[in-house]
């Protein structure tokens, strides 16, 4: 026993040693365990609270997960884009608008960034907006409710990766396409794929947030047909303008692997939205046709709904000129991150063994004295050393995402050499580096990418875990690492497996929403059409062919729990009120062959799950939830009759006695 | 009911077992139990102390207690003597002083813990009475509907309001 344990030791220290030696080669082993007080840094005992809520992407489930913060325990999942079975989230006839798109019903996406409202650059704890990467749309989740409560899609986007990202305070949310595509009426859209220079175009989407989060699409900068990859907002003294990296200045439409990456250097394009505001004010905006879903989630009936917009205001940036700059950044920039004074903007080539970080003060001045060394498709491109604040050299290979801590540091990820490096933003000299396991791609500091970072964690979200964790079959879990950055020297101190495959993630102090949860709905509030707001208000009406359930729940009965004459042929609509008024109580409700979900609705709350009776007989529902000691008897019958039956349509709740 | 009996039993004999333990220091959880067990308050747990009654009723109140009762309340309780899931009302404010009603309503899971009245209807309801998030009005309001259920259903109302 102790020879293996000196063993492990010995192989700990060894890594340990050969990573500091050769900071460029990807650990071989399963390296290093956390150091010394780890655990007791990470444990949070039994009854006690996470410091940190962490909002992470789930990628492609489409979905939030809530992270408690540094135990690493998941709290919940939120579903986004994707229908979520568990909740009923896109089966329920209330909630299936909430996936309604200009091409119908989509209910999954792949959702890669998050961004969590700000004001004066600082985390307010509002709202959490998340992209779809796939169909095009930005979806905004409540952080009292914890649930998406609007999503708007985008149109003249071809796949929505540099998205989104959150001006200063929350005025806009900007959405930028990733894809370039024909855009325009269906004539400018047919075209051939080779014609990708004069015919493809980027779009850069500003929707705008107001008091109460309702996002309108208000203007869309029609760009060259570059991929926009990641953005950030400029803040402090560089609010105002936006920063986005553009990869493909190729122009490349196949085989992007190795055409996209001919260029030296591609761009950072620095954007005035200010500017484009005076614009719009002026307007010179062009209303254009286009056609997108706006949806949203009405918090008293429960109800969701989509509107089907039609036009959109377009900006031409080639003809309305000191919006757009570029910024000549080398090897296809991925991360394109402002520091928390908003002085410096960090543009990470993915294919570069270096970093150059921009000066905003430099930038104005270059672009005030005309100091441009050419153009790229119409648009002055600043002279790079003109706007270059410095270069991080030999930080390692392939620098991804960079966070900050509010201390003058910044850290950045490097994929190919699978660490996290921490360099000075003011001296651009590196101070430390720790491994990742492995290939790590973004980080998130609580605050991060705010005006005042909170610090104290790092957490690397990892995109091949390997031999970190019981093996499940050919797919493995994806993971994340925490970190304690609080001392010089970053530690290591917990692995913990994630839902999907997170991109970003942000993560805020839990008291700036731990106290402001929702805890039931008042049924004096509910306004749901088909509310039963009291069990006298349980009832069932036929409609035609439609069947309406009114029904009530509460621990720990159904009311009407006996429902008879419905037939083959009608649709039935179970709308379920729970009675509860008390945290923590959600019902459930689920019938025998239903072809979509369950259905859970919270205390307050009025849900439908519509079921088509396909056979005769007498068909059980219950309660999925367990809601009290008689949760098992929360059960009722409905009984289908043939087509042709005469049976009478009635419903009760407790009568015993027999016909 | 037999199971409950038993159950009753086999927990009074821990505590016996427990409280025979002698002469350890530290009290254990059981014996401050019993030694801190509360004496019945007629009155129950809770913010409401005394509560004034009026007669005539205020009929607005009546109104009020109904439409929360219905909402809220009538899932569980029937009005007249009738246990379904909670006990029918008929006769309550004849069996419970009206400060015990309405800290019951508003302070559930406290008299839940520590009211024998309540702990009393809970091992023969088996039911946890969810709290319904009323208001002190919500629940005077719904008082004075029982009162005048009482008097519909029982002929007379506050009997036990100086017991």
């Amino acid at each position: 026993m102790k020879k293996s344990s000196f063993f492990q030791l010995g192989t700990a220290v060894a890594a340990a040693v050969v990573i500091g030696l050769f900071p460029g080669c990807k650990p071989k082993a399963p390296g290093q365990v956390g150091v010394g007080d780890a655990a007791t840094k990470t444990y949070v005992a039994p009854g006690q609270y996470d410091e940190f809520y962490n909002i992470v992407s789930g990628g492609f489930n489409g979905q939030m997960s809530v992270v408690g913060l540094p135990s690493g325990r998941v709290f919940r999942i939120v579903p986004v884009f994707s229908v979520n079975p568990e909740s009923g989230y896109g089966y329920s006839e209330e909630s299936k608008a909430m996936l309604n798109t200009s091409f119908g019903f989509v209910p999954w996406d792949d959702l890669h960034h998050i961004a969590l409202s700000t004001t004066k650059g600082e985390h307010d704890g509002r709202w959490a907006f998340g992209n779809a990467n796939n169909t095009p749309r930005v979806a905004r989740v409540d952080l009292t409710t914890f649930e998406t409560t609007e999503i708007i899609e985008l149109p003249n986007s071809g796949g929505n990766h540099s998205s989104p990202f959150i001006t200063e305070n929350s005025e806009y949310v900007v959405a930028s396409s990733r894809f370039s595509v024909p855009i325009g009426t269906d004539a400018q859209r047919d075209v051939p794929i080779n014609t990708y220079k004069e015919n493809f175009k980027g779009t850069v989407s500003f929707i705008s947030v107001d008091t109460e989060g309702g996002m309108k699409l208000a203007f869309q900068l029609v760009a060259p047909p570059v991929n926009f990859d990641l953005a950030r907002s400029g803040k402090g003294k560089s609010h105002g303008w936006f920063f986005f990296s553009c990869y493909n200045t190729e122009a490349a439409y196949s085989l992007l692997e190795v055409n996209a990456s001919q260029k030296d250097k591609d761009y950072i394009m620095a954007l005035n939205w200010k500017k484009a505001e005076e614009y719009i004010k002026e307007g010179k905006g062009t209303m254009t046709k286009a056609r997108y879903a706006h949806n949203k989630m009405d918090h008293h009936s429960f109800t969701a709904t989509s509107t089907i917009l039609e036009e959109v205001l377009q900006l031409d940036p080639s003809v309305l000129k000191d919006i757009i700059y570029f910024i000549p950044c080398p090897k296809s920039p991925h991360g394109c991150d402002v520091d928390p004074s908003g002085e410096y903007i960090v543009g990470s080539g993915k294919l570069a063994a270096q970093i150059p970080v921009f000066s905003f003060t430099k930038l104005m001045k270059a672009i005030e004295d005309k100091d441009f060394e050419g153009d790229y498709a119409g648009h002055p491109v600043v002279r790079y050393e003109s706007a270059l604040h410095g270069i991080v050299e030999k930080p390692g290979l392939g620098p991804l995402h960079t966070e900050f801590d509010g201390k003058g540091n910044a850290y950045t990820s490097m994929f190919v050499s699978s660490e996290v490096v921490k360099w000075d933003i003011a001296t651009l000299q590196v101070l430390d580096r720790i491994p990742t396991y492995y290939s790590v791609g973004h980080i998130c500091i609580p605050g991060g990418p705010t005006a005042k970072p909170h610090g104290k964690y790092l957490i690397a979200y990892n995109k091949i875990t390997k031999d970190r964790y019981l093996p499940t079959g050919p797919e493995l879990c994806h993971a994340a690492q925490l970190y304690d950055i609080s001392g010089d020297k970053m530690k290591l101190l917990l692995d913990f497996p994630t839902i999907g495959e997170p991109h970003y993630a942000e993560a805020l102090p839990a008291s700036l929403i731990k106290d402001k949860q929702v805890t039931f709905y008042k049924l004096e509030e509910n306004t749901h059409p088909y509310a039963a707001k009291g069990e006298g208000e349980a009832k069932v009406v036929r409609k035609g062919k439609e069947i309406h359930v009114y029904m009530t729940s509460i621990r720990s009965h159904f009311s009407p729990d006996n429902i008879e004459g419905v037939k083959i042929g009608d649709e039935v609509y179970f709308h379920v009120t729970n009675l509860e008024q008390d945290w923590d109580v959600p019902h459930g409700f689920a019938i025998r062959g239903a072809k979509t979900a369950e259905t859970l609705i919270m205390p307050g709350a009025t849900q439908t799950l519509k079921w088509v009776p396909e056979r005769v007989g007498v068909v059980p529902f219950y309660c999925t939830d367990f809601c009290s000691a008689l949760h098992q008897e929360m059960q009722g019958y409905i009984r289908i009759s043939p087509a042709n039956s005469n049976v009478e349509l009635k419903y009760s709740l407790g009568e015993t006695s027999p016909q | 009911m037999n199971k409950v009996i038993l159950s009753i039993t086999l927990i009074s004999m821990g505590l016996i077992i427990s409280c025979g333990g002698g002469d350890t220091t530290a009290p254990n959880a059981a014996e401050t139990a019993v030694t801190e067990a509360p004496k019945a308050d007629p009155k129950g747990i809770g913010a409401i102390t005394s509560v004034t009654l009026t007669d005539p009723m205020e009929q607005s109140m009546i109104a009020s207690g109904k439409a929360i009762y219905e909402m809220k309340c009538s899932a569980c309780h029937k009005l007249d003597g009738m246990r379904v899931v909670g006990p029918g009302f008929s006769g309550i404010t004849n069996r419970r002083r009206p400060e015990w009603v309405m800290n019951m309503i508003t302070n559930t899971e406290v008299m839940l813990e520590k009211d024998p009245a309540a702990q009393a209807l809970l091992e023969e309801c088996l039911m946890r009475m969810p709290n319904q998030n009323l208001s002190t009005g919500d629940a005077r309001d719904v008082l004075e509907f029982m009162r005048k259920n009482d008097e519909d259903t029982a002929g007379k109302k506050d009997g036990a309001v100086n017991s």
